[in-house]
């Protein structure tokens, strides 16, 4: 028995339905992200966990509780929110040490787990502030104390880096997989930044129309998308339309060129089908064992660590990143290339 | 591109030359209407004071102060006014609080009704409303197409007329109330704030008293102080209730005196001025809060 499962849980807003038959089971200490684009549901899934939506039909059961309908200040559950909301009229440490008093807590005891999580968030000198005089990621760092302080069963994060500019949200998100490693936390992470549900998820449930379109491990969501949207919210994925040679052999044609793709192919010759593959998976040039196609290059963007190529073949684009290094002939916009991939690069995603 | 590009700064900078002149210089329409503005307000006060320290001919005194303190009718006016206000702004605080917290958390669309009803005070003057009070409640009330009587009419009794009038200033103060409550519950983002207390495990109560009002107390501050001023010299609700308040005893005062009528306007002026003094003060570190927010 998965220590927070969520079974069937629908929700909806009047007719419209922002969750459909959502099932997960989520075992003590993995971080879960739910990842999808605006209005897919995830943040509605984690405010049914959290209390704050009562499911209109389901089941959510925590440590073998069943907290369906049980009101949000019952549940132990630690919430961070996109926009901190921290109580403006306490300092650091009241905020932190909230919880704990509401919770009737002796003051020694607040005392003492105050002073643990403002060092778990490496903030041990900042307990008399107040939330006005810290920066935002200060902020959201107090946030998550404020919330890990009570000790709850499980950790929520709404998109709680959201709020931040680019460099803090890549440093906090490595501290908060830090505090939830050391801490063994439950945790479920909202978020619609696919590089921070990568980066820092066990596992990732990815969304879209308020349905699960996939749950796997950061690798397998990424190099083996099962659905069209995954494949194409996930990282970027070159498309082509080809039609099917010889489905046993992986073999298929495009713009009057012909390439293997992973075998065997469950579509009849002569269907049309959608062939995908990763830009860092193309290579310019000719090697032995690998499909070649040629392009003409259409733009090269500079982006440091590598550089994207975006070149036309055919009637369509596609997309080719190159690792950089400092011998790197970058093409020019106009060159014709070869471009290469293995088999086992491309596959094919049924026709949406 | 290269003349456009060269040519483009020239425009930019004279502007910006421009401002460094009217800032450098001598700002003189700014300075022409902040003093017409500024006039406009204290020419009237000025002559009230000045007025009022001429009781006596030929010097400048306090006389007129003295003589209108020493009226026990103004104390006791002036006390019942206070006593009435107080308990207006206590009554305003119950029931715009928890409506306005109530709207941002589970109701909002019914705000454009609450905020449609809040501005009527400002459309219906305040002589139609006493006018329809003493006509509903100074004879029974039933409850409608019945012989069930609801209420005793209000208007006989001093409990109930002071019922009455305090329910008017109410009225009359809720635009002020209202709005500066739902503003302040808006600056500090009382919904998101309310599910962070639940989930640390806090009840409505503990929510209500440790997170909303300390929030929203600026707030709450200035629409005291405005339902306050609003009784203090409030007339025509006092006049046809026929209560003993402030307003009604400036006006009467007014009509045999000269000099003390003006007196007591300073000291009313001079205890706003406190307030809004007392206002500045509180919200001092408040306002920072709310503002970095």
């Amino acid at each position: 028995m998965a220590f927070l499962s969520i079974q069937h849980a629908t929700k909806s807003f009047g007719q419209a339905a922002a969750v459909e038959d959502f099932n997960l089971e989520i075992e003590r200490g993995e971080l879960v992200s739910f990842l999808g684009p605006s209005g897919c549901g995830k943040t509605t899934t984690l405010r049914m966990v959290a209390g704050f939506e009562v499911p209109t039909s389901g089941r959510i059961e925590l440590n073998g509780v069943n907290i369906t309908n049980q009101a949000p200040n019952q549940r132990n559950v630690g919430m961070v929110f996109q926009a901190y909301a921290l109580f403006p009229n306490m300092t650091v440490a009241d905020n932190v040490g909230f919880g704990l008093k509401v919770g009737k807590k002796p003051k020694d005891e607040i005392q003492k787990r105050t002073a643990e999580m403002l060092g778990l968030i490496r903030m041990p000198q900042l307990g008399d502030r107040y939330p006005y005089q810290l920066s935002g990621g200060q902020q959201q760092r107090v946030a998550l104390a404020r919330a890990l302080a009570i000790q709850p069963q499980v950790l929520l994060l709404d998109e709680p880096l959201s709020a931040l500019d680019a460099k803090i949200r890549v440093e906090l998100r490595s501290e908060i997989r830090r505090i939830q490693q050391t801490l063994g936390i439950t945790t479920i992470y909202v978020t619609h930044d696919q590089e921070e549900a990568l980066s820092i998820s066990d596992r990732i449930v990815v969304m879209s129309a308020g349905r699960i379109e996939q749950v796997g491990t950061p690798f397998d969501i990424y190099n083996f998308p099962k659905t069209a949207f995954v494949a194409s919210f996930v990282g970027t994925l070159n498309q082509l339309r080809c039609t099917v040679v010889d489905a046993g052999q992986g073999k298929l044609s495009f713009d009057g060129q012909t390439f293997t793709a992973t075998a065997p192919i469950r579509a009849a010759a002569g269907a049309s089908v959608i062939a995908a593959l990763r830009p860092e998976e193309l290579h310019f040039g000719q090697f032995d064992g690998e499909n070649q196609l040629t392009g003409k290059v259409e733009a090269v963007t500079f982006l440091g660590g590598i550089v994207r190529i975006r070149m036309v073949l055919g009637q369509s684009q596609i997309t080719l990143d190159a690792l950089n290094e400092r011998k790197l002939t970058l093409p020019k916009v106009g060159d014709m290339q070869l471009v290469s991939f293995p088999p086992h690069a491309c596959w094919v995603m049924a026709d949406s | 591109m290269t003349t456009q590009a060269s040519s483009a700064p020239a425009p930019r900078e004279r502007s910006r030359a421009a401002r460094i002149l009217t800032r450098r210089g001598f700002p003189l329409w700014s300075w022409l209407w902040f003093i017409l503005g500024a006039l406009y307000f204290i020419l009237p006060l000025y002559a009230t004071l000045d007025f009022s320290l001429r009781m006596e001919r030929d010097t400048i005194g306090l006389k007129a102060y003295s003589a209108a303190f020493a009226d026990p009718v103004f104390a006791r006016t002036f006390g019942y006014s206070v006593l009435l206000a107080v308990v207006t702004i206590l009554v305003s605080i119950l029931l715009v609080v928890p409506t306005a917290y109530w709207i941002r958390l589970r109701l909002p669309e019914a705000r454009r009704i609450v905020e449609f009803i809040t501005l009527l005070p400002f459309v219906i003057p305040a002589i139609i409303l006493v006018f329809g009070m003493i006509r509903i409640y100074s004879s029974p009330v039933n409850l409608p197409f019945t012989d069930i009587r609801l209420l005793a009419p209000l208007t006989t009794s001093k409990l109930g007329t002071n019922a009455l009038i305090v329910a008017g200033y109410i009225v009359l103060g809720l635009p002020y109330m209202y709005r500066s409550v739902d503003t302040g519950m808006r600056t500090v983002d009382v919904r998101t704030l309310t599910e962070a207390a639940q989930s640390l495990g806090a009840n409505w109560a503990t929510i209500m008293v440790r997170v909303v009002l300390p929030n929203v107390r600026t707030a709450l501050l200035s629409g005291a102080l405005l339902t306050f001023a609003i009784v203090v010299g409030e007339v025509v609700l006092a006049s046809y209730l026929g209560l003993p308040t402030f307003g009604p005893y400036l006006f009467l005062l007014g009509q045999h005196r000269a000099y003390e009528p003006a007196a007591l306007t300073f000291t009313t002026f001079l205890l706003t001025w406190a307030a809004m003094g007392i206002i500045q003060l509180v919200t001092g570190g408040q306002g920072q809060v709310a503002g970095a927010h």
